[in-house]
């Protein structure tokens, strides 16, 4: 098996995915496809009103209903409530959210029984036999009209629907730089308010949930098949909500169909599914209708933001501040109550500030909980102060690219500069990326359009707009976690381990879905041992053989997982050295390292690593006290975030007639680091900016007066299509992070952090000369045709 | 019950199946072929897209029973065991991500190109409307499929 070869350098390489081939011919491996012999369906029974209490619940129909095995509701199926994990500080309101309700149901949707049945048809039948007496009580879902006095309370025991704030000045680890208000009360500064409300938004992975659980009774284990991006976390918190050790749990991650943070959660159906299955020691599979899905699944976003912003009349930027009301929904789920705070530090985005406040509020109302959604608070930031931005440039008509480049914080200032809001940024080039940006886009060329377009009278018009961002990323630093009341750490882990016939196998903690790990991985092994990329398999998602991780969300894969991957790799490589002196006769320093060939220096005495590993394995001739085996393990603890930045520019046509607007270019300049492999970043980037896009132009859920769901189908809720997009135009500069030995940063959120500023931005320059200052999104035509007419006024 | 010959990817197949049943459920459950995925309950998403007697059919928007006579073939029986060259052009051009709507998008877009062997990214787009992909922003997916038009995949 050993070559003597090196094997050219994988890092940087446009490498095919290997996880391609079997998804490529049907060969995949959803929860869906999963079938367990003996298996059981469950179905919920759902509330429809978003807000009833429950006189009674009627199960008897049901229960004698063809096919039907058990129907229970919370009095008969004993559980915990689900694990929320983010407690913000002493003020923060979490009543106990129960996978089943039994006082009263507090959104539509909310799972009140659950129906056992031999097949899930049988299920579906008698899940409308259930006979709930339902009280109806008046509902609100719009978070001001919640903090209104007399507004209906969603948890009774509170007498409120404020849930609690988190203040930056009280509750930060990390002190400002200085206080916010003196320069708003500077009589020379020029001060701008903008107020902007961000749509309640529902993730659409292309796959549903779903959950299977098999139970090996003898033994009283259970095996959890869960569309999820945390099987890690998932295990530990269904060892709490359902009583069963942690070890006698396995949960697997297979084939997952995207998650976008909407399978980044501890939901009611995998508790209720372990339940039924503990306590009738059969298999159980649960599935989502999509429709369902629309209520049961975790939503993003919505809040109104009030960013304040205090410059000097010739455009330097002095002090931001920042207050948020954000939807909770019914319940706090895993990390609801944080999200926005995931944000906090951001909306002074990548300009050098002096002053810093920020605040969030967050409200009960009666919807489907919030969660994580792709970017998770930094997209709200990354809108408000680019926004704002805008709005600055045009009141102190200035141009928005020059009011940019006045304030962005200078290269020299890194590595490691601390920006107001407290926090230390990694790495960066700010004009450099934003020249590049402007350079692919042909900035003068395009403004140039843009007066000979106005010139002309054509009734469509023409805009650009910019977001030059920043975020933080790769979750996260433990002790920050910790002293931002998170209970979790943020580490990672990784196995590498040479195995008898030459390959290596690496197990990693993150449970990728769609990011490709199972490629850049073995393309970082293969380079760093100096193996063939085809040689390296990497294995995931599966808690009994990958035991150690905390999964995939926040952009971390990469700059955790794919470090720690690293260190287990160093491990290796300095046990194989010692093994190599071993069998050379040599001392380790002697030795050179290259191509997975450890050379006594000056000489051709060489010994391969996967010698090294047979070696290793066979144990016939070790170093005294040397343990058997070339495999070794690392948990990663992140000293910093990682902090990728960009500059992305669209241009818009708006139809001033209908309100239509159609995306001309989108130009997005991103530097994520060191780049493991391209196809993979600039699909990350491809896909985060459409979503972005759909966020700034397209998707919104919205709820009538009594609390229902408006877009209750996929019809009605608009996830684009290939139509609705533009050509992408992808352009990199490359800031290695110094906190890491990869040099790498997160790049999995970086467009949709990016880009819906930018699409607004540019519809609001288009009809600029209009008067138009602002269009809410998603800028439909009709809100970009009524704020064309209202600016008429 | 009703008793329905159906040929699926070459093989022939009686079956008995409910009337109410789902031409995908009958592909998944019955035939066991799970390459087929169901991503909505409106036949908004097309990722059950499959062929029946050549054309792409959303395989949820029609009963079991109406495949009645039919030949169908299904992602797994695209290339039967190989890679057809619309499957080798999304590896190539990274066309999927998570892969749940890509054997609807393949089946999609290679019924597609027989409809229209030299279409332009905007017709392929266009064309493509019918399938939802959440990862990719489409731009690999045009990528691919104008790359299967061009002779470039073999």
């Amino acid at each position: 098996m050993a070559t003597t070869e090196r094997p050219a350098p994988s890092i940087g390489q446009r490498k095919l995915r290997k996880e391609d081939p079997e998804l490529l011919t049907g060969s995949s491996r959803y929860v869906d496809d999963i079938t367990v012999p003996g298996m059981l369906w469950a179905v919920m029974v759902r509330s429809p009103f978003a807000h009833a209490t429950i006189g009674g619940i009627d199960t008897s129909a049901a229960e004698s209903a063809e096919g039907v095995f058990a129907v229970h509701t919370a009095a008969t199926l004993e559980l915990g409530a689900l694990v929320m994990a983010w407690p913000i500080n002493d003020e923060c309101k979490a009543p106990p959210h129960n996978p089943l309700t039994s006082d009263k149901a507090r959104y539509v949707g909310d799972p009140v029984a659950v129906v056992v049945a031999d097949t899930k048809e049988h299920a579906i039948d008698a899940a409308e036999m259930v006979v709930v007496d339902w009280q109806p009580l008046p509902a609100v879902t719009d978070i001001k009209k919640a903090l209104e006095p007399g507004a209906p309370i969603i948890h009774d025991d509170l007498g409120t629907n404020d849930a609690g704030s988190w203040i930056m000045s009280r509750d930060s680890p990390a002190p400002v730089r200085n206080p916010s208000g003196p320069y708003f009360d500077d009589p020379e500064l020029v001060k701008i308010k903008e107020e902007y409300y961000l749509a309640r938004l529902i993730p659409n992975a292309m796959e549903p949930r779903g959950v299977v659980v098999d139970v090996n009774a003898s033994m009283g284990e259970y095996t959890v098949f869960s569309s999820t991006q945390i099987p890690h976390i998932l295990r530990t918190t269904l060892a709490i909500t359902c009583g069963v050790p942690e070890a006698k749990l396995r949960v697997v991650a297979p084939d997952v169909g995207g998650g976008f943070g909407s399978k980044l959660e501890a939901y009611p159906e995998d508790a209720i599914c372990l339940g039924l299955a503990k306590l009738h020691g059969r298999p159980i599979k649960w599935t989502e209708e999509r429709s369902e899905g629309y209520v049961a699944t975790l939503h993003g976003r919505e809040m109104y933001q009030q960013i304040e912003l205090a410059a000097t009349k010739d455009g330097v930027l002095k002090a931001v501040r920042v207050k948020l009301w954000a939807s909770m929904g019914a319940h706090m789920r895993i990390i609801t109550p944080g999200i926005p705070m995931l944000g906090a530090w951001l909306y002074q985005g990548c300009y050098d500030v002096e002053g810093y406040d920020f605040e969030y509020t967050n409200v009960f109302t009666n919807n489907t909980f919030t969660d994580a959604y792709r970017g998770a608070g930094r997209p709200e930031a990354t809108y408000a102060i680019e926004r704002a931005m805008d709005a600055l440039a045009r009141t102190l008509d200035m141009d928005p690219v020059a009011l940019r480049r006045k304030n962005f914080i200078a290269t020299e200032r890194f590595p490691n500069y601390t920006i107001a809001s407290g926090l230390t940024i990694d790495s960066a080039n700010y004009h450099g990326t934003l020249d590049k940006c402007l350079e692919m886009l042909d900035y003068e060329g395009f403004r140039a359009d843009q007066v000979a377009n106005r010139a002309s009278g054509d009734t469509k018009v023409i805009g650009v707009g910019f977001s030059t961002w920043l975020e933080m990323c790769g979750i996260a630093p433990s002790r920050v976690l910790a002293a931002l009341k998170y209970i979790a750490g943020g580490w990672d882990a990784a196995t590498v381990e040479f195995m008898p016939t030459g390959t290596v196998r690496v197990l990693t903690g993150v449970s990728p879905h769609g990011q490709g790990e199972v490629t850049t991985f073995a393309q970082i092994v293969a380079d760093q041992l100096g193996v063939d990329f085809e040689d390296v398999e990497v294995l995931h998602g599966d808690t009994q053989v990958v035991p150690l991780g905390l999964d995939t969300y926040g952009s971390r894969g990469l700059s955790v997982g794919g470090v720690a991957l690293f260190k287990a790799g160093e491990k290796v490589l300095a046990k194989a050295r010692t093994i190599a002196a071993h069998e050379l006769e040599c001392s380790e320093d002697d030795l050179e390292f290259a191509g997975g060939n450890f050379t006594v220096k000056g000489t051709d005495k060489s010994a391969n690593i996967k010698a090294l590993g047979f070696s290793a394995w066979s144990a016939h001739n070790l170093p005294d006290g040397m343990e058997p085996g070339l495999t070794a393990t690392a948990l990663y603890d992140p000293p910093n975030f990682s902090w990728p930045n960009g500059a992305h520019a669209c241009v818009v046509e708006v139809d001033t007639e209908t309100g239509a607007v159609k995306i001309l270019r989108f130009v997005a300049v991103d530097d994520c680091g060191v780049r493991i492999n391209p196809n993979i970043i600039e699909g990350q980037l491809h896909g985060g900016i459409a979503q972005g896009i759909a966020e700034a132009l397209y998707e919104e859920a919205t709820y009538d007066e009594e609390g229902n769901l408006q877009q209750g189908t996929m019809t009605t809720y608009m996830v684009p299509g290939a139509p609705e997009l533009p050509t992408f135009e992808l352009g990199h500069t490359v800031t290695p992070s110094p906190t890491n030995p990869l040099g790498v940063k997160g790049v999995g959120e970086a467009g949709t952090i990016a880009a819906p500023p930018a699409v607004i931005n540019a519809i609001v320059d288009a009809l600029s000369h209009l008067g138009v200052t602002n269009v809410e999104r998603p800028a439909t035509p009709e809100r970009v045709w009524s704020a064309i007419q209202g600016a008429k006024r | 019950m009703k008793r329905i010959t159906v040929t699926v990817n070459g093989v022939a197949h009686e079956k008995n199946v409910e009337e109410r049943e789902l031409l995908v459920y009958f592909l998944r459950d019955a035939l066991g072929l799970t390459g087929t995925n169901v991503g909505c309950d409106t036949s908004s998403c097309g990722a059950c897209t499959i062929h029946l007697d050549g054309e792409s059919v959303k395989s949820c928007t029609l009963l079991a029973v109406q495949a009645d006579g039919a030949e169908v073939t299904t992602i797994e029986g695209l290339a039967n065991g190989s890679m057809h060259p619309m499957q080798t052009a999304f590896q190539q051009h990274h066309g999927l991500q998570c892969g749940y709507c890509t054997p609807g998008m393949v089946m999609a877009a290679v019924s597609f190109l027989n409809e229209n062997p030299s279409p332009s990214d905007d017709e392929i787009r266009h064309g493509l409307e019918g399938n939802l992909c959440r990862c990719t922003g489409y731009h690999n997916i045009v990528k691919a499929v104008a790359a299967v038009a061009a002779g470039e995949v073999s």
